[in-house]
């Protein structure tokens, strides 16, 4: 009984920390003083406020198509070359797979500057496609090791069979690798996206006048003060996501009632 | 899966056409544009679009949050800025390793509203790359419930008495600086001795300090949480309208004075813009929407006339001369700054 308690205050407060942040953040957004310090009654002009900030949504715009045609790309390359790799021969599979995963251990800031020096010696001026380019290589490794495990769990002889009963290679892999591979391929396309909204130092290095994402455009208030519209800009985030999240679950549940 | 597919397709086409629309105005270099490199939120925008009206001319306009960063891109080339804000010290830097173009002030003809004894600085001491944008002092914010003696040294941040109740600045410069001036040894002081000294002060205060604060100590000293902080005067201004307990005091030992001042970046490709955007800031007018916007002191002598007297006879904003009689000017300071560097990260660690 006792043990019981303990592990539900347990997970209560592991819930609070989580949570206690972002709720804090939603409250102010609908505070009326433009300080954290003093609570100035109830408004929401933040709001009203966010969608005539014409560099925050030019932002959120950058945001959000570097981030879905990253992801997309990203996942494309990604699938393909899980594949190749998961053919391969050991050895040379072992030496891909280490070369995969440095990217991924290595620091933000050297990924960063590294690909920045390239675009200089490339002579491309920094820009969308240089930012867009720099999200789409820091995301391919997580794709790949998130596609990896599936390909792993899959038949090897489905495919042949599929060809056996008159498929070309690339219909198998259309009707039968592909299907199977699917959660592994959805898992990696979010982790994608994920990433590329959330990068600040890569993104800082690659992007080049006029265009910003918000981690940017947020970083650099930092001195000045983070204005409240972005706390009305998270809160809106946060709670499409949220509801995104309820909307999938929903479905999933129906569907596993169904079988 | 179709349909997903079809969601995708339909994503890729929406954005692609707003790109046409949006994006690719940097790459047509032979439409009128401007690069503009600036602080987050230390201009009124709405002076942008004045320009862009007035001129015919685009401006892109982005921000950074410390010199360093702007410096890094500048440096790196990668991007051709055309007006960037650096402070004081950085663009001593960006003179010496050769950034910055020299201004044609035949271009500028508003530069004769700019105080005089503001011009011909130590970091720029012939003028001839710098306008000078805004600039301010560091001081003292403190609240007047909590402290009741006259706050006029910078002894007291080291007054056992408000123990746990002081902010320190989160800036390796400012807070030895502090520490420097206390000691009466310049704030730019590259003497290894004077700096272990300065060391060990800080080292003395750090059981007395409740925290090293950037942005936030502003909401801290709002909320009465400390007794005073070390801040830059423009947030003073700002604090005390949100809180009539707290005052601001620059100390008599002298304290540090800072410039953001517009420069044109090497790479810049729209020389003439960038004058013509130069000359539009030092409009009396216009400098006063950014000073009434941004709440820092203005260079600009015509536009002091035009704001609120109540502004200009604010000390905080405006010291007189015998406040300022011992205060200097941040220098570069070439590689002693690593010095600097070390002692910031022991007196941050133990």
């Amino acid at each position: 009984m006792v043990e019981k308690a303990i592990k539900r205050i347990y997970t209560a407060l592991l819930f609070i920390f989580l949570y206690a942040p972002i709720g804090i953040l939603i409250i102010y957004s609908f505070n009326e003083s433009k300080s954290r310090g003093s609570w100035g009654g109830f408004t929401l002009k933040w709001y009203s406020e966010l969608f005539k900030d014409e560099k925050i949504m030019t932002s959120l715009y950058y945001t959000i198509a570097i981030a879905i045609i990253s992801s997309i790309v990203a996942t494309i390359i990604g699938t393909l070359a899980a594949i190749g790799i998961h053919k391969m021969k050991p050895i040379s599979k072992q030496i891909i797979m280490n070369i995969n995963y440095l990217p991924v251990l290595n620091p933000d800031i050297v990924t960063g500057v590294a690909l920045m020096t390239l675009f200089m010696f490339m002579n491309l001026e920094l820009g969308f496609l240089s930012m867009l380019l720099a999200h789409i290589t820091f995301n391919i490794p997580y794709v790949v090791l998130a596609v990896l495990p599936k390909l792993r769990q899959l038949n090897k002889y489905l495919s042949e069979a599929a060809m056996d009963l008159g498929a070309t290679p690339f219909y198998a892999f259309r009707k039968v690798v592909l299907p199977e591979i699917m959660p592994g391929v959805i898992s990696g396309a979010l982790i994608a996206f994920t990433l590329s909204i959330d990068d600040f130092v890569i993104s800082f290095f690659t992007a080049g006048s006029g265009v910003s994402n918000l981690s940017i455009t947020i970083f650099s208030m930092a001195r000045r003060g983070i204005k409240p519209t972005i706390n009305a800009l998270s809160t809106i985030m946060f709670l499409s996501v949220l509801i995104l999240l309820l909307l999938i679950n929903k479905k999933s549940l129906k569907e596993a009632k169904k079988k | 899966m179709k349909r997903v597919l079809k969601l995708l397709v339909t994503f890729v086409l929406i954005i692609s056409i707003g790109m046409v629309g949006t994006g690719c105005g940097s790459k047509n270099n032979n439409k009128k544009v401007l690069n503009v490199y600036n602080w987050g939120d230390y201009i009124d925008e709405s002076v942008l679009e004045e320009f862009e009206k007035e001129y015919g001319i685009k401006v892109i306009y982005d921000n950074f949050a410390t010199n360093e960063e702007m410096y890094i891109k500048i440096k790196s080339g990668g991007t051709s800025y055309d007006v960037a804000f650096p402070s004081d010290y950085m663009i001593e830097k960006m003179i010496k390793e050769g950034l910055l173009q020299k201004i044609d002030y035949n271009n500028i003809e508003n530069y004769k509203y700019i105080s005089d004894n503001l011009k011909k600085l130590d970091f720029d001491p012939t003028s001839e790359y710098s306008v000078p944008y805004f600039w301010g002092t560091v001081g003292i914010l403190y609240n007047k419930t909590m402290v009741k003696e006259p706050v006029d040294s910078w002894n007291i941040l080291w007054d056992s008495k408000y123990k746990g109740k002081i902010l320190m600045i989160d800036s390796q410069r400012d807070s030895i600086g502090v520490a420097l001036k206390k000691l009466g040894y310049s704030m730019n002081s590259t003497d290894p001795k004077q700096l272990e000294e300065a060391k060990s002060e800080l080292m003395k205060q750090k059981p007395l300090v409740l925290s090293y604060v950037g942005d936030e100590g502003k909401d801290m000293m709002i909320g009465e949480e400390a007794a005073m902080s070390v801040v830059w005067s423009g947030d003073a201004v700002y604090t005390m309208s949100e809180n009539e307990n707290l005052a601001y005091a620059i100390p008599k030992e002298g304290t540090n004075y800072w410039f953001d001042s517009v420069v044109i970046p090497k790479t810049s490709k729209h020389k003439k813009e960038a004058e013509l955007f130069i000359n539009f800031l030092c409009r009396p007018e216009i400098a006063q929407k950014n000073a009434e916007y941004v709440g820092y002191s203005t260079p600009n002598k015509e536009t002091m006339k035009k704001l609120d007297p109540k502004l200009v006879k604010n000390k905080a904003l405006y010291p007189n001369e015998e406040l300022m009689k011992n205060s200097e000017v941040f220098r570069d300071l070439g590689d002693s700054i690593k010095l600097y560097d070390t002692i910031w990260t022991e007196v941050k660690s133990k």
